[in-house]
């Protein structure tokens, strides 16, 4: 399959998450848009990674090309798995003060 | 001894600091003692180097550490011990220990803070006048400079709570900087030209450099003579400078700092022998000065100012001398001036302690009786200033006034008249304080008292040297090779010596000067002794009188085309540009920035998706910018 397809797909991806966290206001939605933008991004590393390697010449067929786009991949679940547990921790502390998710009663926090 | 030069000035330095910062605890005779045995340590040790350079004519150099050493320029701070610093080193550490002593009595009245402060100054100023002196390049010497310049400063205001005395002490501070800026700009040209400030650099190589440069040096360095020197046009801040103590005005502005302008054109006589211009200008101004002075001094009834204007009229002369040429001449009359001047200075103040601080001779007179010691060595003053041989005065004059006449015999006469006046006022001055009846009130009479033997001891002193000087420099008239003088000097204007060309005047026209002024001289001694024993100028001056009283509104003119215009526009760039230029820049650039916070506070609106918004908007904006450069 060539490469222009994950591109697309990933760059719809990556427009529904933003349009999500510009439009919606429950800050769960706006949560799982980063999620999805995140993941866009991973799905695009990987089809990257994956492009080059296939690009490589038969004679190096243990070459390391494009090991470290998908290492990155890694390292970018990793943080988003520690970034959900912050998020929802606030969310859920958010909850248990105003009850509500909504991001835009938190505009308390000006001045 | 010469590589010992440098207890010379650590000697005054070492009493200034024990002085002055003990000045809280020690009494008043161990300050002034510490003071005047500092002076006279260094006296000994000038007179152990005089020996020695006596018999050795080659400079001696002595070099104590690197000073500036960067970027090729080297100056070191160094002494040159030669026969001219050491005829100064002699004249300031010996009149100045006498100064110091007479001092210890004459400022009896102060408390003991500030009398100590008194001799902190003055020994800090002896220190400052020997570094002048003793330099061995011109960066040393101008430390020197502006030290005396400052301690001068400090001496004027002894006085600080007089405000009028605060005032004189800036003016002559002033005026001084003026002077210096030239002298700094001198120094500056010569570094450029020589690439070094150190005399024996900078001498032998004078003759190879353009002369517009060297007229332009010298003409520099002039000025700050003019400012140091008391010289047209910065010379109306020596008479204010009276304002300080007697015996201060008597070391540093008669005997010592005055003469650090001639010392300076002596000391660099190569440069100005080769600058015919310059020494043109020396000489027209030095000889204006000498005679506008003189009128001064007829007309001024304050005994301090008629001996200041009468040194700014004497430093005249010794310019002219530099002008024309004579060296030695001028040399001789900064010597024989220090002892006289200085010995009229302290006799005015002898006579000052005697009346109480009264200052006005129309209100002394017939102070001859009561004051024995003072009277006489105050007319050998006197004597020795108007230039009546045997007294040194006539003889350093005379060697001036017979070299100008060989430069041009106008500038002969024209000095002779300066001279006669000089001998008008100050007879003048001696038979209104001295002849006549006692004109104060009766309380005074009463406390009429000769002074303690601490300021009768110089008085003596000084008259003894007033009378004796002269014969260092006997003329060739009268008889051969008897000039020790220009014998002694003659290594240090050997150079110039060489370029000059040597005009000499017949022995039988010289007799004739010679008696044509002294003839004319002893006329104007007679008459002003008569006229002013039995009846003293007390009346008010009018007509010319009351402009030369008032010094020739040259204060008044110097205030309206100088000060006046600068204090307005000190007044409207107060008003103008500072209060609305530069505040309105100042307060108009905080204004701006708090301006543009409020406004830019109404974008926080506090909602997360207007933030988001914000933030997707300037990445989008930050990919097409990378896209695009």
């Amino acid at each position: 399959m060539p490469v222009n397809y994950y591109i697309f797909l990933s760059l719809t991806l990556f427009s529904i998450g933003v349009a999500g966290v510009l439009t919606r206001r429950n800050a769960i939605i706006i949560f799982m848009c980063i999620e999805l933008m995140l993941n866009s991004v991973n799905l695009l590393l990987v089809a990257f990674s994956k492009m080059h390697f296939g690009n490589v010449e038969l004679s190096m067929l243990n070459s390391n090309v494009g090991i470290e786009a998908q290492l990155f991949v890694f390292f970018i679940m990793v943080v988003a798995a520690a970034e959900v547990s912050v998020g929802l921790a606030i969310i859920v502390m958010m909850y248990r003060n105003i009850h509500s998710v909504d991001v835009n009663f938190l505009n308390r926090l000006k001045h | 001894m010469s590589q010992l030069v440098f207890l010379v000035p650590l000697f005054p330095l070492v009493g200034f600091l024990l002085a002055g910062l003990g000045r809280n605890y020690l009494s008043r005779s161990v300050s002034g003692i510490i003071a005047s045995a500092a002076v006279f340590a260094s006296f000994v040790v000038s007179l152990f180097i005089f020996q020695e350079v006596r018999a050795e004519a080659t400079p001696v150099i002595v070099e104590l550490f690197p000073f500036i050493d960067v970027a090729g320029i080297r100056i070191p701070f160094a002494f040159q011990v030669d026969r001219l610093s050491v005829l100064f080193l002699l004249v300031i550490t010996g009149v100045g220990f006498l100064i110091h002593l007479y001092s210890s009595a004459y400022m009896k009245e102060e408390s003991a803070p500030h009398y100590a402060r008194y001799f902190a100054y003055l020994n800090l100023f002896v220190f400052n006048m020997l570094l002048l002196v003793l330099g061995a390049n011109y960066l040393i010497m101008f430390i020197g400079w502006e030290g005396v310049g400052l301690c001068s400063y400090l001496l004027i205001g002894y006085w600080f709570k007089n405000k009028a005395y605060g005032a004189a002490a800036r003016k002559a501070f002033v005026m001084n900087r003026i002077g210096d800026l030239g002298f700094l700009l001198g120094l500056f040209f010569l570094l450029q030209q020589f690439g070094s400030l150190t005399f024996s650099e900078v001498f032998p190589g004078a003759a190879g450099a353009p002369s517009e440069i060297i007229t332009l040096i010298t003409l520099l360095l002039f000025v700050g003579a003019t400012g140091k020197s008391a010289q047209i046009p910065l010379f109306t801040w020596l008479p204010d400078a009276m304002a300080g103590p007697t015996p201060v005005s008597a070391l540093i502005h008669a005997a010592t700092m005055v003469t650090a302008g001639i010392y300076m054109i002596a000391r660099s006589n190569i440069l100005y022998t080769l600058a015919p211009a310059t020494q043109l200008v020396i000489a027209i101004i030095g000889l204006c000065t000498a005679i506008l002075a003189a009128t001064i001094a007829l007309k001024q009834n304050d005994i301090k100012k008629v001996l200041a204007y009468s040194t700014v009229s004497q430093l005249g002369y010794m310019f002219l001398g530099l002008g024309v040429g004579a060296y030695t001449g001028a040399v001789f009359h900064v010597i024989t001036h220090a002892f006289f001047k200085a010995l009229l200075f302290l006799g005015a103040g002898s006579v000052i302690h005697a009346m109480h601080h009264e200052q006005d001779i129309r209100k002394m007179g017939g102070l001859a009786k009561k004051l024995p010691q003072t009277h006489l060595t105050f007319l050998i003053g006197c004597i020795a200033i108007a230039g009546i041989p045997p007294f040194s005065g006539f003889f350093s004059k005379d060697e001036i006034l017979i070299n100008a006449y060989a430069f041009s015999p106008v500038l002969y006469w024209i000095g002779m008249a300066g001279a006669l006046m000089t001998a008008f006022y100050m007879f003048r001055l001696y038979a209104t304080t001295f002849r006549g009846t006692f004109r104060g009130t009766c309380e005074q009479a009463h406390h009429l008292h000769e002074s303690p033997w601490q300021m009768t001891l110089p008085l003596i002193i000084l008259a003894i040297a007033a009378v004796a000087a002269g014969f260092m420099g006997i003329p060739e008239l009268f008889a051969k090779d008897a000039h020790w003088l220009q014998r002694f000097l003659s290594p240090v204007f050997e150079q110039s010596t060489a370029l000059q060309h040597a005009h000499t005047i017949s022995h039988s026209t010289e007799y004739l000067l010679l008696g044509i002024s002294i003839a004319l001289l002893l006329t104007v001694i007679v008459y002003a002794w008569k006229r002013f024993s039995s009846k003293p100028d007390l009346n008010e001056a009018v007509g010319i009188g009351k402009l030369l009283e008032r010094k020739w509104l040259v204060d008044e003119l110097y205030d309206s085309i100088i000060a006046r215009p600068l204090n307005h526009i000190a007044g409207w760039l107060n008003t103008v540009a500072e209060k609305k230029g530069i505040d309105g820049l100042v307060n108009g650039s905080g204004k701006l920035v708090q301006w543009g916070g409020r406004q830019l506070r109404l974008l926080q609106s506090g909602q997360v998706g207007g933030y988001l918004l914000w933030m997707v908007l300037g990445m989008l904006l930050l990919l097409v910018l990378i896209k695009t450069l």
